[in-house]
């Protein structure tokens, strides 16, 4: 691949992102999902009101949500593939690129960042061979970025590697912690 | 209980005396700790005769803005031939806050229970929980347990047996913070960005999909159940300042303290001991400097005006504060105010929803400049921009979330200033003397 120049300095190597964007893209509301999104809007009184769960739907089993995914959501829920990339983009959850394998978030907000997050997030720059925030390691595996409060302020510093919560890591146990998932 | 550490016993545990039992967040545990009993006890009552109950208890929202709860019910109006809803603002999400994210991990059948009681009483069919996406662990529990009271016929199209339909729905939000403030909820579960509504119309006229809506915190519905099983009267007793602040009140505590964690006092406990006693103090070697204690959006308070309030809403704002939402943020002598308060005000650049231009540009320049102070190349107009943009971004958005990013930097500044002045004259801060020089 032709690496872009942005400003005359090489972009970051999304290759994994272009690998993933050419596949064809296969729907998502087929079978069992496809009910589970005809049980979802049963609970409201609109169809757009399921968009939000629907686009969780779509992260879910494909690990991102493409373009594509959002104009299925949108052909579902008779709403407008721009309007559905608007709602996408509002919200910091859904990942609009693929991400690595460990999607890793650091809480630095004031009361994690004065007991010593940003400790923490250099750890994880280190140990995951990162190096930067918000880029995915050079095997695939991980994406470290900084998030904004993750709500359990008393249990510093909370991380969410994925779906999993995980209390209270301090720099040290950052190590133990990797190697668990790798 | 200062979960996770032991309960104190000059706690009083109403809300969180199951925390840390896991049995308790299963429904036949929840049962065998008295559950559901004070729903049976609503669905015989008339909904006005709940909401006097609430209104007479005193209770007062615990989600940040304190208004009366039986008052915000009474709202509803019956027989109107709408739908009405209900929805429960789980997107707990003001740093220093979570204590909600606790009582839906340990009591989700609580918070069932609570959204039951508050939809019966306000005439409405459908409970929404909109839960913040990032907690995992409350989602996952309450899902569960909504599936397990619809199994056992305690809610769904016939609650208890009592011939009401009662639904209640977990949404799970997707990342921002504005997703808390009430009308945006509503955009949010609609299927919309979160932008914030211009009211009126308020929600009980038109909320979510534009019917009449109340909206009310984890928190606050979860104390309906024992106010209607126990009277208003033991309610307003257990506090020391009622009849203004009743009831009991949760507090998240964290920041640099001996024991972070989420205690349960009375309203009127005197905020000094709360901090040195329950929460153990400062850590070795350490002094308290200040006290965020109700979430990052209210005045921060010095050691001086801390120690002399009592924990009520009357309190707080006494002692030159707000009591918010609970969430109490302690920042000893080892930190530099203009960090923690630089940070604060990017957390609030980072979650404007960027509608109103005051917010927008307002959070954008209060982070840069501070940050510029922060690394040393600040000068001395600063602090006069910083206190008139915070006054341009007070009082003139839809939201509060621009006056929110104000308050922090605006009583910094006012309390802190001389931390201020010595980054900008070129002098560092040292963490381990605690000292400017």
């Amino acid at each position: 691949m032709t690496p872009d120049l942005v400003g005359g300095v090489e972009s970051p190597d999304y290759a994994s992102h272009d690998r993933a964007a050419h596949e064809p893209y296969v729907a998502v509301f087929t079978g069992d999902v496809k009910r589970e999104l005809d049980e979802l809007l049963t609970r409201y009184p609109t169809k757009m009101a399921a968009l939000l769960p629907a686009l969780w739907i779509v992260q879910r089993e494909r690990g991102w949500v493409s373009d594509e995914g959002m104009a299925e959501v949108a052909g579902f829920l008779d709403l407008t593939p721009a309007y559905v990339k608007g709602v996408v983009t509002f919200y910091t959850m859904y990942h609009q690129h693929p991400v690595g394998k460990y999607f890793i978030q650091v809480c630095t907000t004031s009361p994690c960042g004065i007991c010593g997050a940003e400790d923490v997030v250099k750890a994880f720059l280190r140990h995951t061979n990162a190096g930067e925030l918000g880029i995915t390691s050079p095997d695939g595996k991980f994406t470290v970025i900084e998030v904004e409060c993750l709500g359990a302020c008393g249990f510093a510093t909370p991380v969410m590697v994925n779906e999993e919560f995980i209390e209270s890591v301090t720099p040290d146990k950052v190590p133990e912690l990797l190697a668990r998932l790798a | 209980m200062g979960f996770p550490h032991h309960p104190h016993p000059r706690e009083t545990t109403v809300l969180t005396k199951h925390f840390g039992e896991a049995d308790a967040r299963t429904l036949a545990g929840w049962k065998k700790r008295g559950g559901y009993k004070a729903l049976e006890k609503a669905l015989g009552m008339q909904p006005a005769d709940i909401v006097n109950v609430v209104k007479e208890s005193g209770l007062r929202g615990r989600g940040g803005a304190g208004f009366p709860t039986g008052m915000k019910w009474s709202f509803m109006k019956p027989g109107d031939g709408k739908p009405h809803y209900l929805c429960c603002n789980a997107d707990e999400s003001e740093p220093g806050t979570f204590k909600d994210r606790e009582l839906m991990r340990w009591t989700p059948h609580a918070l069932v229970e609570g959204c039951a009681i508050g939809a019966y009483a306000i005439g409405a069919e459908t409970a929404y929980v909109y839960i913040r996406g990032e907690f995992t662990e409350p989602l996952h529990w309450m899902e569960s347990a909504v599936k397990e009271a619809y199994a056992a016929g305690i809610i769904g199209k016939n609650a208890m047996g009592s011939g009401k339909r009662i639904d209640v729905h977990v949404h799970k939000g997707a990342g921002a913070y504005i997703c808390g403030e009430e009308t945006a909820l509503m955009e949010s579960l609609e299927g919309r960005r979160g932008n914030p509504r211009i009211k009126p119309p308020f929600p009980a006229v038109s909320g979510v999909f534009g019917m009449p809506t109340t909206i009310n915190n984890v928190e606050t519905l979860i104390a309906a159940a024992p106010i209607l099983l126990n009277g208003a009267e033991w309610y307003k007793k257990m506090s020391l300042s009622s009849p203004k602040s009743t009831g009991t009140k949760l507090y998240s505590v964290c920041g640099n303290v001996q024991r972070p964690g989420t205690y349960e006092v009375v309203m009127g406990f005197p905020f000094k001991e709360f901090l040195y006693d329950l929460c153990g103090g400062p850590l070795h070697g350490r002094k308290f400097k200040a006290v965020i204690p109700g979430g990052a959006s209210v005045p921060i308070q010095n050691m001086e005006e801390a120690e002399a309030t009592l924990m009520d809403y009357e309190g707080f704002v006494a002692g030159g504060s707000m009591l918010g939402s609970g969430g109490v943020i302690v920042i000893d002598d080892a930190q530099p105010m203009v960090t923690v308060i630089a940070r604060l005000a990017r957390f609030f650049a980072h979650e404007s929803c960027g509608q109103c231009t005051q917010c927008r540009e307002g959070t954008a320049w209060t982070t840069k400049i501070l940050e510029r102070i922060r690394d040393g190349e600040g000068t001395v107009e600063d602090l006069d921009t910083l206190l008139d943009i915070g006054e341009q971004m007070t009082g003139k958005t839809i939201c509060v979330l621009s006056d929110s990013c104000a308050v922090p930097v605006v009583s910094g500044i006012k309390k802190f200033r001389g931390e201020f002045e010595a980054l900008i004259q070129g002098k560092r801060f040292h963490p381990v003397t605690a000292a400017v020089a």
